[in-house]
């Protein structure tokens, strides 16, 4: 390995690390979540460097974008930014170091104990264009052109369950209905009911 | 993609479309002319069900190998239309009833449809899981319709974590089985167990993942607590369909998986299925005795249903296979019908804000409405299994090929268990036709004509079940 591609490494792993400490240590959580974003966006550019850019670019876009936007709006929403001063248990203190504890232990024993195991089976080596997005492109509208339609369907649907779960009432529309059968006593209140987020 | 590639899955895709082109319509409908948008979900539902009837079966595969077009998902396509025609004929009036039409239901109650048909074509473990998720979206969405009742809130959500918690076992079962066997492709699973390149052990787990996440599908104890919960406080029209529709559809995944996947670990997998059968007759059964609701009666009975049908499942993997399946589809067709017919009878008993729900609201209804009465006495019979009801052929070959492929004890239990079900089912006739009380009931043309349908369907089809069960007999699946 020479030393720029160490150099490179060392840095992104530093940052790696150093942005989900300021995770978890930040008090603000608008800090925790912002530190999240550094972090996946970081270990996006790790995958661009092993050669996976589709899965570099799905994790900015999913991860990085979408669900952190996500968290942001429920923090902010919720005006949750100030973690109180106890807000962990015990418990969960002694569980983490636990899990934790066991995570580096798993690592130290693989370090230690790679080469005197079973032999893995070298994988055979990928084509160039292995999982490249024109690669994923070809192959989404080729053979997998059924299941991702179907998938537009799923998401349309969840749209639709969405618009209309979230929707307030219209009060015009209660009335008319009122209007046309008033013998009966409405079943859905035509009130406006503030959104619950 | 040729054209053939279409044709395949042709019910499918104008199911499907109609749904789009119902969203579409229901923007420009007034309020109070949403009738038409149950008109056009019913056109597009009965040309479905027309070319699921006219289709050929083919041996082939389409779209890159993704879904097939057999017997048997030909068969179930026109099963799920016509399930979806009589459930948009339960919705339609209940909805303008109880002040909520919307063009959504509709729309969604299409998707979901399509998701049904789907899972029968189903050839890869792709379609299965997206099958699986197009059919239950809609449901969880449609679950909690009434927005404004604590019970169907609750009902959406308990169904979406449930569903969602099981959608995870099946997506980590699929991933088991491509890892022992480097394909998630029917055919490429089935050709790798041949060759003997597959490791059986990770196929094991993943088959095992694959059950369970269906399992909780087709609401088979243990896997059953969101049942009750959801048939009780989702819109009835939308129980009566759930409850047809999505049985067949679990059982539709389960039977392609265990017929044709995993046929070497039919062994392996017999006495698991074996156990879920009997505790599903046992509990539902035995839970439903004690229910004083009708739609909770009803979904414990549909659980107990469900114990018959897995008893089928044991049987696929035997000697006795075509027989097995064939009595399964012909017992899912016999339950659909009855089930149907039993819920018009709910949802035109059901009263504003979900009241007239409890056995007690049933009392003077049968001497009222004798139509209703005697339409639902038939159901209850059929569910039982007495003679001269659809239900009654039902499990006599599904217990017959218990017998032939030397289930004895499950065929033993599954008639002590049909025996104790006549007690609540007999309770609801007796309040029906025996109590004094006030019960009221909607007097609507669709709900009518589908409870005396239903009846009549009940009756006259047991007159010829053997030509039924021909007919099941021939929906074969492709075998790779």
């Amino acid at each position: 390995m020479s030393i720029g591609v160490m150099l490179v490494y060392g840095l992104l792993g530093l940052i790696v690390v150093i942005t989900a400490l300021g995770m978890l240590t930040s008090r603000n959580a608008v800090y925790s979540a912002l530190f999240l974003v550094l972090n996946f966006a970081t270990v996006a550019v790790l995958y661009m460097t092993l050669g996976a850019p589709f899965i570099a670019l799905a994790q900015v876009s999913v991860y990085a974008g979408a669900i952190m936007v996500l968290f942001l709006f429920v923090i902010m929403l919720l005006g949750a930014e100030h973690i109180t001063q106890r807000s962990t248990g015990r418990g969960h203190r002694v569980l983490s170091v636990l899990v934790a504890v066991a995570l580096l232990a798993e690592a130290v024993i693989y370090i230690l104990f790679r080469g005197a195991g079973v032999e893995m089976a070298a994988l055979p080596s990928l084509p160039p264009d292995f999982a490249s997005p024109a690669a994923i492109g070809q192959l989404l509208f080729s053979q997998f052109l059924l299941p991702f339609e179907i998938t537009a369907v799923i998401l349309l649907s969840a749209v639709i369950g969405a618009i209309y779960l979230t929707r307030r009432e219209r009060q015009a529309a209660a009335r008319t209905a009122a209007a046309e059968q008033p013998a009966e006593k409405p079943v859905e209140e035509p009130a406006e009911k503030t959104p619950i987020y | 993609m040729s054209i053939n590639d279409f044709l395949a899955i042709l019910p499918v895709l104008v199911v499907l479309v109609t749904g789009v082109l119902v969203m579409v319509a229901d923007v420009f409908l007034p309020e109070g002319r949403k009738g038409i948008a149950a008109l056009l979900s019913g056109l597009g539902l009965a040309a479905g069900l027309g070319a699921a009837l006219a289709a050929v079966p083919s041996t082939g595969t389409a779209f890159a190998g993704m879904v097939v077009a057999d017997g048997f998902s030909l068969f179930l396509d026109a099963l799920f239309a016509a399930v979806g025609l009589v459930g948009i004929g339960l919705a339609y009036d209940y909805f303008k009833r109880m002040r909520l039409q919307r063009g959504e239901y509709y729309t969604l109650l299409l998707f979901s449809i399509g998701g049904m048909m789907l899972m029968g074509h189903a050839n890869d473990l792709v379609m299965f899981f997206l099958a699986l998720e197009l059919l239950s979206i809609p449901l969880y969405i449609l679950s909690g319709f009434f927005r404004a009742r604590l019970a169907s809130q609750e009902a959406a959500l308990k169904y979406f974590l449930l569903g969602a918690f099981s959608s995870g076992f099946v997506l980590y079962g699929i991933a088991m089985v491509f890892g022992g066997t480097a394909s998630i492709n029917l055919e490429g699973i089935v050709a790798a167990v041949r060759d003997g390149s597959a490791n059986l052990t990770f196929l094991l787990v993943g088959a095992a993942l694959l059950v369970v996440g269906f399992a909780f599908k087709v609401s088979a104890v243990p896997f059953h607590a969101w049942t009750p919960d959801v048939y009780e406080g989702a819109p009835s029209p939308l129980t009566g369909f759930m409850s047809s529709a999505t049985k067949a559809a679990g059982f539709a995944a389960l039977i392609r998986l265990l017929l044709v996947v995993f046929p070497a670990l039919g062994e392996n997998l017999a006495p698991v299925v074996s156990g879920l059968a009997a505790l599903t007759m046992i509990a539902g059964n035995l839970i439903a005795l004690v229910q004083t609701n009708i739609k909770r009666l009803l979904a414990y009975s549909s659980i107990a249903h469900a114990g018959y049908l897995l008893i089928g499942l044991v049987a696929v993997n035997s000697s006795a296979a075509g027989d097995a399946v064939a009595a399964m589809l012909f017992y899912l067709v016999g339950y659909a019908i009855a089930n149907l017919g039993a819920w018009s009878v709910v949802v035109a008993a059901e009263q504003a804000e979900g009241r007239g729900l409890e056995l007690e609201d049933y009392s003077g209804l049968g001497r009222k409405y004798p139509w209703l009465g005697v339409a639902m006495l038939v159901f209850m019979l059929s569910f039982i299994g007495v003679p001269l009801t659809l239900g009654f052929w039902g499990k006599l070959y599904l217990f017959r090929v218990a017998l032939e492929s030397g289930l004895f004890g499950l065929a033993v239990i599954g008639i002590a268990a049909s025996l104790v079900s006549a007690y609540y089912y007999l309770r609801v006739v007796v309040y029906m036709f025996f109590r004094d009380g006030e019960g009221v009931a909607r007097r609507d043309v669709w709900l009518n004509l589908i409870a005396i349908g239903s009846a009549a369907a009940v009756v006259l089809m047991a007159l010829v079940p053997g030509d039924l069960l021909q007919v099941a007999a021939q929906a074969v699946l492709r075998v790779p």
